[in-house]
Order: C-alpha cells, then sequence, then structure tokens
C-alpha cells in the first residue's frame, strides 16, 4: 500500500540530528514495548510481514507523531485483537476478561536464548530457474497494490541492473494477508541516482533495493 | 480506539507518568493475567538486548576481517555463516551481507520501508535510524545525511546506498584506518563504531580508544571485552 511507511525520497522531516549520548532506551516502557513485542511474536499467530503490514496501515498523522515503539506496541494491540487473542474492551479495562483464543505457544524465559539464537529464517527452495541474471538490465513494474508490499514508490518504473541473485525467499505480499508463504527468487537491484531523482540527483549515487522477481520486468 | 484522538502528540514519554507508559502496563497486564506472555521471557528479551547483543559483536567481525584475509574473503561470499562463526546468530541476522568500502566507495545502510536493521551485530537500532528524516533522505540526498553526522565525502567517492526492502541484513564493513599496523585485533575492535557499521561513520583512529567514545554504556557490557 502507498502508506505512511514508503518514506524513501520524501522531503520536510528536518534534519536527523543523530545523538552520539543517545540510550538505548528512553524509558522504561520503551524496554517492555521490546520485550512484549517479541514475547507476542514468538506464540507464532502472525508473521513478520503481517506484523509489518498493521503498522504501515496505521493513519498517517499517527505514524509519523509516534516514535517506532508506539508504532510497534499501538501495531500489537491491533494483531493482538484480529487473532483474538485480547478484547478492546479489555484495553479499555485494564484487565483481562474473556478467556480468549490460546495461542501455539507461550515462550518461557529459558526457551528466550533459543528463540532469539535460532530467529526466523524465510529463505525457501524455489524449483524454478531464476528470470533474470547478474549485470541484465531490468525495469521495476509500476503497480500500487492496496495491499503489503516491498517494492518502495521510488523504485517503482524505474530502470535498473541485477547485481545479485539471492535465492527463494518468502513473498511478502502474500504472507502478509494470509494467503501463503509463495516464495520467489530474490534479487539486488541497483539504480542510478539519476535514474531515481532526475537531473539534480548525485551522479555518484547508486541506491540498490531487494526485489522479489514479480517486481521486475524485462527492460 | 477512541483514545488515538486524544493522544498528546510531541512529547517524549520519559516517565511512567505518561500516557503512553500507563498503556504499555496495561497491555503487559492483560497479556500476563491471559497466560499469553511470561513476564520473566519478556525481561531475558530486554536483558538480552539491553546487555548482551550490541555493536561489540560486529566490531568484532569487521576487526578480524581487518586481520584475518581468509575471514573477510569468506565474509564477503557468506556473511551469515562467517559470522556465525564467532557465534552471533538468530533474529534479524538470519540472512546476512556484509558490504565492503572502498577507495571510491563509501556504503550506506538504510531502511526506508521500516526499521530493518542487522540486530544480530549491531543490537537495537538508534532511534534516527527508525525516524522519517534518516529514512527519507538517505536515499535521494545521502552526502547531506553525512555531512550531519559530520563526515564529508569527497565528490569523487562514489555512495552506494543499501535500501534493506527484504530479509536480507547489511553490514558495512568499513576501511581499516591507517597506523594501525601495530594494533591487535581487540584494539582494532575498538576503532570501530556502530555508525561505521552503519555507513554513517568512520572507524576512530589510533589515539582515542576511549571505550565511552564508542557505545553507550549499556553497550559495553556485551561479551568478555578486550
Amino acid at each position: 500500500m502507498n502508506g505512511p511507511h514508503d518514506l524513501g525520497g520524501q522531503m520536510g522531516f528536518g534534519p536527523v540530528a543523530p545523538d552520539p549520548l543517545e540510550p538505548k532506551f528512553h524509558a522504561e516502557w520503551e524496554r517492555r514495548a521490546l520485550g512484549v513485542t517479541l514475547a507476542t511474536g514468538a506464540m507464532g499467530a502472525w508473521n513478520i510481514d503481517e506484523s509489518r503490514h498493521m503498522r504501515e496501515s496505521l493513519h498517517p498523522a499517527l505514524y509519523y507523531n509516534a516514535s517506532y515503539y508506539e508504532i510497534w506496541i499501538r501495531a500489537l494491540e491491533k494483531l493482538l485483537e484480529r487473532h483474538g487473542f485480547i478484547s478492546a474492551d479489555e484495553r479499555a479495562a485494564g484487565h483481562g476478561i474473556w478467556p480468549g483464543v490460546k495461542p501455539l505457544r507461550v515462550p518461557k524465559a529459558a526457551d528466550v536464548p533459543g528463540v532469539l539464537a535460532r530467529g526466523a529464517p524465510c529463505d525457501r527452495p524455489v524449483k524454478a530457474a531464476p528470470k533474470f541474471e547478474p549485470g541484465q538490465q531490468v525495469r521495476m513494474i509500476n503497480e500500487h497494490p492496496t495491499g503489503h508490499t516491498r517494492l518502495p514508490r521510488y523504485a517503482r518504473g524505474k530502470l535498473g541492473v541485477i547485481e545479485a541473485v539471492r535465492g527463494g525467499y518468502v513473498f511478502p505480499d502474500t504472507n502478509a494477508h494470509a494467503k501463503g508463504e509463495n516464495p520467489e527468487h530474490l534479487y539486488t537491484v541497483v539504480f542510478d541516482g539519476r535514474e531515481l531523482w532526475g537531473k539534480r540527483g548525485d551522479p555518484a549515487l547508486s541506491v540498490s533495493i531487494d526485489a522479489w522477481e514479480s517486481y521486475i520486468e524485462p527492460a | 480506539m477512541s483514545d488515538d484522538h486524544n493522544h498528546e502528540h510531541g512529547h517524549h514519554h520519559d516517565n511512567e507518568l505518561d500516557p503512553f507508559a500507563a498503556r504499555v502496563k496495561a497491555l503487559e497486564t492483560i497479556l500476563t493475567e491471559k497466560g499469553l506472555i511470561d513476564p520473566a521471557a519478556v525481561d531475558a528479551i530486554i536483558d538480552t538486548y539491553e546487555h548482551k547483543i550490541g555493536p561489540r559483536n560486529g566490531a568484532r567481525v569487521v576487526a578480524k576481517a581487518w586481520v584475518d584475509p581468509e575471514f573477510a574473503e569468506w565474509l564477503k561470499r557468506d556473511a551469515t555463516a562467517a559470522i556465525a562463526s564467532l557465534g552471533y546468530t538468530g533474529r534479524q541476522g538470519e540472512h546476512m551481507q556484509a558490504v565492503f568500502n572502498a577507495a571510491d566507495t563509501h556504503n550506506l545502510i538504510v531502511c526506508t520501508l521500516c526499521s530493518c536493521y542487522p540486530w544480530t551485530v549491531l543490537g537495537v537500532p538508534p532511534t534516527w535510524y527508525k525516524a522519517p528524516p534518516y529514512r527519507s533522505q538517505a536515499v535521494i540526498d545521502p552526502r547531506s545525511v553525512l555531512a550531519e553526522f559530520g563526515l564529508k565525502l569527497p565528490e569523487a567517492i562514489r555512495v552506494r546506498v543499501w535500501d534493506s526492502t527484504a530479509e536480507l541484513r547489511y553490514m558495512v564493513v568499513p576501511m581499516r584506518p591507517v597506523e594501525t599496523d601495530n594494533l591487535t585485533e581487540d584494539e582494532l575492535a575498538r576503532l570501530v563504531t556502530r555508525d561505521s557499521m552503519i555507513g554513517t561513520g568512520l572507524p576512530l583512529r589510533p589515539g582515542s580508544l576511549d571505550p565511552g567514545a564508542l557505545w553507550p554504556a549499556t553497550d559495553n557490557e556485551g561479551g568478555s571485552g578486550s
């Protein structure tokens, strides 16, 4: 979707303002937000693509005003409700009221090192041979799906060159919507700065994205 | 969610009286009461990313690549395996790529669509990495972004920006600073800053070996140190 999250090339957000003394967490609630988000993710009820799509579906005014941990929590509340684990009246009450859906698993403290060290690899075998090869000139499709996609707007319709063929990976556009993993070949596609940004673009800039095969067409 | 409209924007959520802190606490209470989370598991996750996993991991990878050409070659070819050989595996580092700076090319990592970041080697991302100013500018005007970090690249040096749009996680391997021939691998690792592995900085020069200058104090507990 053309949501608030698709930020590449947008203007007007002001300086990056890096703070060398920035603490890892600004408040105790940020620690809890990290821990609760990862712990509930480990229940296995949703995948990373569904979770990303929930975040990017927040209203743009809210998305741009929220810190990233706030975005995480607001999306998590909606995921927990969508999957029947909690309800809006429970959130209003601040306590559990209904039995709710039982999760596949609830990781205990002893499980945490293993869960985090394993992660969730999303490479998958793909039977068909890759359609594109390194060095080939390609064009990115110019489509504007209303659901989840990982093809940023700034690259749509643009000419690029296949730099690397990365192997098969879960396709987020379907996986986010419970329509299956449908793995596809993934490619690193590199673009010249001026192809992306026009005459005023930096002539000594290249930008690459990682693109699934169905985002790409022959040039 | 009716409270979305009442949410007071622009505040900093910096204490427990903050309405958003109360909201997170309420959510955690419900999840605990319903048996959906184990609070001790939440504590263990926080402890992992606050104290155990941080940019010191990545610094060890870079220092090893500087002193061991065979390891550098492996890192270039199969970063996931090379990094795993040092014990760094897992969440948000399942599929790693290491990109090497060269005399004519400077690499920069961004995620314009969310906040993808190589957690296994750098820990949790800094706030600016996840925020709109960096995510919007890094792909269109990276030199101005680098200048904000005090890094003014000569025009002749090409900038290569890697937008992490899939599940590959990138780390930059900066060039080894000059006048470091006599340093050990451990000493070299202490020159490798977090920002130099994102591409928004360069490694420190010898003579500035103050660990406090490299990472926030909370990161210095990671691993065995040097």
